[in-house]
Parts: C-alpha cells; sequence; structure tokens
C-alpha cells in the first residue's frame, strides 16, 4: 500500500475514536453516578494532563525546565493572576531556565 | 472584569467572556506547536500534502507525532498507524465527557467529534456556566483546528529553518494551561487527593506504557474513585456538588 493509503486509514482510525465517544446512547449518561463519575474524570483527566506534560520526555519521565514551568504557573494561580498571565508565566519560567543553561 | 458576563451576555457580543479568552490564548500557544510539527512530518519523509492532510484530518497533537515518529525512526507504516491510533484513545473518553456536557446534536455532533482534543476538552469541563462550556468548546476546538493547520503549513514549507518551540518556553505553557484549568477544582480536599494520585499514576504509567494510554488510566482511576465515593456519600448527608 502507498503511504497515502496508511495516513488517510489512521486519519480515519482517529476520527472513529472521537466519535464513538459521542454515539454512546444519552440514557446512559442521565445516571446520578455518571454525573458524579463525569465530576472525578474531570479532575482525574486535567491533573494527567498536567503530569504528563511536566514529566514525559522521550520515552521515559524527565526532569527538566517544564518543573519550573509548573511551580510558576502555581504561584501565579495562588496569587490569582488572570489566565493569560499564568500561561505567560509558565512559558516565561520555561524559557528562562533553558536560557540558564536547564534542559 | 468577568462578574457580569453572564447576563450581559444576551445584550452585548459574548466574544470575550474567560471561557473565549482562555480559548484564544490557548490556540495561540498550542497553535506554534503545529509549527514544528510540520517542520518534522517533511523531515520524516511525508509529502507536503500528506503532512496538511494530517493535520487537517486527524488532527490530534499527540496522535500526529506518534505517527511521524514511527516513521522517522524507520518503523512500518502499519505500526505507525497503530501507534496513532493508541495515542488517541483518550478521546474516546473526551467525547463521552462532551457528549454528557454539551450533547451536540446531527452535523453538530460530527463536528465536536473533529475539535474533540486535549485542549478542547479542557477548557469546556472547566467552565460551570452551560453557555459558557459551549463557547469554551467550540472556540477552543476551530480556534486550535485553525491555528493548528496554518501552523503546519509553514512548518512543512520553511522546515528547517524552524526553531525549537521549547526555546519560547512553549512547553512551559502548556504545562500552565492545564494546571490553570485544574485549579479551580481543587476547592476542597477530595479533589486535591484525587489530583495527587492521579498525578502520581500518570508519572508512574508513562514509562510504562504506550504514550496517551496513561490519560485512559487516569480516567479509569477516576471512575473507580466516583463509585467509591458516591457509596460512601449515600449513607452519610449529602453534600452537594459533585468534585
Amino acid at each position: 500500500m502507498s503511504l497515502w493509503t496508511w495516513v488517510l486509514l489512521a486519519c480515519a482510525a482517529a476520527y472513529a475514536t472521537k466519535l464513538i465517544g459521542y454515539l454512546v446512547p444519552g440514557r446512559w449518561l442521565d445516571h446520578p453516578l455518571v454525573t458524579r463519575i463525569s465530576g472525578t474524570v474531570t479532575v482525574a483527566l486535567l491533573a494527567a494532563l498536567v503530569a504528563m506534560n511536566t514529566f514525559s520526555g522521550d520515552g521515559g519521565i524527565s526532569f527538566d525546565a517544564r518543573l519550573g514551568a509548573l511551580a510558576a504557573a502555581a504561584i501565579a494561580l495562588m496569587l490569582r493572576a488572570p489566565f493569560i498571565v499564568v500561561v505567560i508565566a509558565g512559558a516565561a519560567a520555561a524559557a528562562g531556565l533553558r536560557l540558564l543553561g536547564l534542559p | 472584569m468577568s462578574k457580569t458576563y453572564d447576563d450581559a451576555g444576551s445584550r452585548r457580543s459574548p466574544k470575550f467572556t474567560p471561557a473565549t479568552k482562555m480559548g484564544l490564548s490557548i490556540t495561540l500557544a498550542v497553535s506554534l506547536f503545529g509549527i514544528s510539527f510540520g517542520a518534522l512530518a517533511v523531515a520524516s519523509g511525508l509529502s507536503f500534502w500528506q503532512t496538511v492532510a494530517l493535520s487537517a484530518l486527524m488532527f490530534t497533537g499527540g496522535s500526529q507525532f506518534a505517527f511521524i515518529g514511527v516513521l522517522a525512526s524507520g518503523g512500518a507504516p502499519a505500526a505507525a498507524v497503530a501507534g496513532a491510533t493508541l495515542v488517541g484513545v483518550r478521546n474516546s473518553v473526551y467525547a463521552v465527557q462532551l457528549k454528557a456536557l454539551l450533547n451536540p446534536r446531527g452535523w453538530k455532533k460530527y463536528t465536536a467529534a473533529q475539535v474533540t482534543i486535549d485542549e478542547s476538552m479542557a477548557v469546556a469541563t472547566a467552565q460551570e456556566a452551560p453557555a459558557e462550556q459551549h463557547r469554551g468548546f467550540w472556540v477552543t476546538g476551530i480556534g486550535v483546528y485553525i491555528g493548528w493547520n496554518l501552523a503546519t503549513i509553514f512548518g512543512a514549507l520553511l522546515g528547517d529553518y524552524i526553531t525549537e518551540p521549547e526555546a519560547l518556553g512553549l512547553d512551559g505553557a502548556v504545562v500552565a494551561v492545564f494546571l490553570a484549568l485544574l485549579w479551580p477544582r481543587l476547592r476542597s480536599r477530595e479533589p486535591w487527593a484525587l489530583a495527587v494520585l492521579v498525578a502520581l499514576v500518570t508519572v508512574l504509567a508513562v514509562p510504562a506504557v504506550p504514550p496517551g494510554i496513561p490519560i485512559v488510566l487516569a480516567a479509569a482511576v477516576a471512575v473507580g474513585w466516583g463509585v467509591i465515593s458516591q457509596g460512601r456519600e449515600r449513607s452519610r448527608s449529602p453534600e452537594g456538588g459533585a468534585v
């Protein structure tokens, strides 16, 4: 098969994995337990995305300038900074630490 | 600044509500990563149009990087498809979340599916008001879609001339984005405990399982947590509100 076929196959698979979640019958989602779980899953997904984006490196865990970004963002949030300031603090911390020679 | 958006929404243009602003700032940070995707995809042996097709049709960054990563390391195209699909499984979890939250119907469902990614899910679920959840999802999803695709074209054309987004601290910006979206939910001890547990599970899982799967494990932990805490709460007085 040509590379094009594989590219389109991968794209179709990606769309199917997204769409399948929307095709879950609505009835299944009405249960009060689902509301409860939806709350815990939201916290978990966000926490996992924070952890992944901070620590995942090439095929494993890595400790680098992103830890500084995490700390800077946490401090900005504790000081009740607006969203965009928090994001800029994270970027500036990572960029600054790399200028200082951190990986 | 953000106090009056709810009742002002009907009278004024809802363009710059907090969810919209979040979506637009995230669009900017995340889109710039599309430049490095475009450059790396061409370097890994894809043609310009194949690179453009991946961003336009696959549109889920982790899977796209997995696809070209396998090809660049000399892997078979079938392995690239498998890797990309595995990384994308978390989008199914997001889609169920978003169906419960937004319940898009008709053609909107098929469009929503395409723009279901880490960022659009995160911004939507971080909002309290339903109107803001909708705005957060669509502004982030469509914003990142446009930005990511333009940046891919740019990166694919300029290739080697592009500097690493890491030098600009953009990976740090992404960390900050997700922490900022999680933060308002950490108002009591239970969500804190859950978040710490899940972060730990994720970090331990990252070296052990394929990329993308730690997020699915995190969701499984949360389902277990939800079932157990629901059972416990039923025997106590109702506390109102989920995590």
